[in-house]
């Protein structure tokens, strides 16, 4: 027995754009974390049974930090807590992505931009970063910080009027791996370009969970080899992943 | 203070076990829970071949509860004889095999196969509302169930269980026609056969449309029908349907169950099989219960 959930203490929440909210938790969670790692979150509310899974933006020591948007009643509930409040928490969970020293595109869309912070920070090798929104933007500063930031926006209110790939398809951006986290249209054509281009991508899938160990398979993704675990075509989001190669995945 | 029970002639160290489904093998579980100080583990379904399960969707919370429609994915019985009951048996801990089907031959080819396994004791599961045929099929019907009963009975080498599905208008009957047929316990509640609807999306939130209704929210149910089928049969009876703690338990116990299973709990808290073992302990404790044949059924 390693592992327990754990009532941590919120450090500070802010609401950093529409909808979307920033807390730093105070944890030990934070120290054996790796980039792409997610933590259960448990609302303070027993009509809710089942832990929010929330992927980890950063960490620092003792401390780590959660940006997500409010999707249901759940999280709204999430998005009040405050400094000192207690949140309970399991983790850290899932593989995380393999980390490499080369040249690396980092592709976020929307909420799945989050997580390219912790990548963003551990990758020792030159970085693009593209990042997709709807409209308004958050993180992108911070990522800035990490390497060269492109954005692509749907309204066409900054950057490229689209999404990550018509950043993509200018053909300003290279790199010899990718990595990927966003909705899963966003994943399918970030799979296509980077076969149509011969790069390894690394993709960080979403399901809904409940258990989030990998003993519930609520949250399965279709594979393309027969799983060893499973023995069918059939991953584990949150224990066989997040984080998978792209070619790992059948994503039609 | 002696927390043993006995069914069946296999005794448990403790009456917590883990409700089919919920606990996997017990290898996930094994980071957060001592597997040792666990009553028995009750595997998930193991079918004769590997099945793929349901599209996803597959879990939605509910108000109290959840639904699921995982459709019974398991790697078959010959990778869980090689690989999850070599596992298990590393533990001090009973291993109960739930045994799933489409058809009467397919729980027979798995309850043949377990029967040189090192493990204590067969549950059938007739119960699961999420596969089209087989499952629940069986359990709905005090005939059909008779029939697998029956049959399961003659080719098992470990005694057996029978799951039953709350999803019936008569729990009694299918108790009876259960022990009637020689099983050797029954266990119950499998889930409540449910929906939830996407007012946005105008959509079922379940790629099935319908999923099995599990956690607190059922509990007062479950209860009920745990003491209904209790004083229907004289098999020995195992109570589950929503227990959160050792007092939910403890209510199960006294409604007339020697065993109980946690299930939909082991998502909201990976340890809550042991707190609930310790709490019983500390009740009977508090309480001067010298064993809990002293309060089974006491209501």
């Amino acid at each position: 027995m390693t592992k327990e959930m754990q009532t941590a203490n919120v450090i500070r929440q802010e609401c950093i754009a529409d909808g979307i909210y920033s807390m730093w938790i105070a944890t030990s969670i934070a120290n054996t974390a790796v980039p792409g790692q997610f933590i259960s979150v448990y609302i303070n509310d027993a009509s809710k049974l089942l832990p929010r899974p929330i992927s980890i933006c950063e960490t620092g020591e003792d401390r780590l930090r959660i940006v997500y948007r409010i999707a249901g009643e759940g999280t709204r509930q999430l998005a009040s807590y405050h400094s000192g409040d207690p949140v309970t928490i399991l983790g850290p969970l899932g593989n995380g992505f393999p980390l490499s020293d080369e040249d690396a595109i980092l592709i976020g869309g929307g909420i799945g931009i989050p997580p390219m912070l912790s990548l963003a920070k551990a990758l020792t090798g030159k970085k693009e970063i593209v990042l997709g929104y709807r409209s308004e933007l958050f993180l992108q500063d911070e990522l800035a910080s990490c390497g060269n930031v492109s954005v692509a926006t749907e309204d066409g209110s900054s950057g490229t009027s689209g999404t990550v790939m018509d950043v993509l398809q200018t053909g300003t951006v290279s790199g010899k791996v990718i990595y990927a986290c966003g909705p899963l249209p966003m994943l399918r054509a970030v799979k296509q370009y980077a076969l149509d281009h011969n790069i390894p991508a690394w993709i960080s899938m979403e399901e809904r969970m409940a258990c989030g160990i990998g003993a519930c398979l609520g949250c399965v993704c279709a594979s393309t080899e027969q799983d060893p675990h499973s023995l069918v075509f059939n991953k584990r989001v949150c224990k066989d992943g997040p984080v998978f190669n792209a070619k790992e995945v059948d994503l039609t | 203070m002696n927390t043993n029970v006995t069914i069946a002639g296999v005794t448990f160290q403790n009456p917590v076990m883990t409700a089919s489904g919920t606990f996997a093998s017990g290898l996930e579980y094994s980071e957060f829970v001592d597997l040792n100080r666990l009553g028995a583990v009750v595997t998930k379904g193991v079918a004769s071949v590997p099945w793929p399960g349901n599209p996803t969707p597959r879990v939605a919370e509910t108000y109290g509860g959840m639904l699921n429609a995982i459709g019974l994915q398991n790697p078959g019985v010959d990778v869980f004889l090689e690989r999850d009951l070599p596992y298990l048996k590393q533990f001090d801990t009973r291993v109960i095999v739930n045994v799933c089907g489409h058809s009467l031959e397919e729980y027979l080819d798995v309850v043949n196969k377990l029967a040189d396994a090192d493990v204590d004791m067969l549950e059938i599961n007739v119960s699961c509302p999420n596969v089209r045929e087989g499952g629940i099929a069986f359990g709905q019907d005090p005939k059909a169930l008779f029939t697998v009963t029956e049959a399961v009975k003659k080719a098992a080498a470990q005694p057996v269980i029978m799951k039953l599905s709350p999803n019936v208008t008569d729990i009694k009957e299918m108790a009876r026609a259960a022990e009637e047929a020689g099983a050797d316990a029954i266990s119950l509640i499998n889930t409540f056969t449910a929906m939830k609807i996407d007012i946005d999306k105008r959509r079922f939130v379940l790629a099935n449309k319908t999923g099995g209704l599990s956690g607190p929210a059922i509990k007062p149910i479950a209860v009920r029908m745990v003491y209904e089928a209790a004083h229907a049969v004289k098999i020995p009876v195992i109570g589950m349907g929503g227990i959160a703690t050792a007092e939910d338990a403890i209510e199960f116990i006294m409604a007339g169950a020697t065993a109980v299973a946690v299930g939909a709990m082991n998502f909201h808290d990976p340890a809550v099989t042991i707190k609930v073992a310790e709490g019983i302990e500390a009740f009977m404790q508090s309480r001067n219960i010298p064993d809990l044949d002293s309060i089974r059924g006491c209501v």
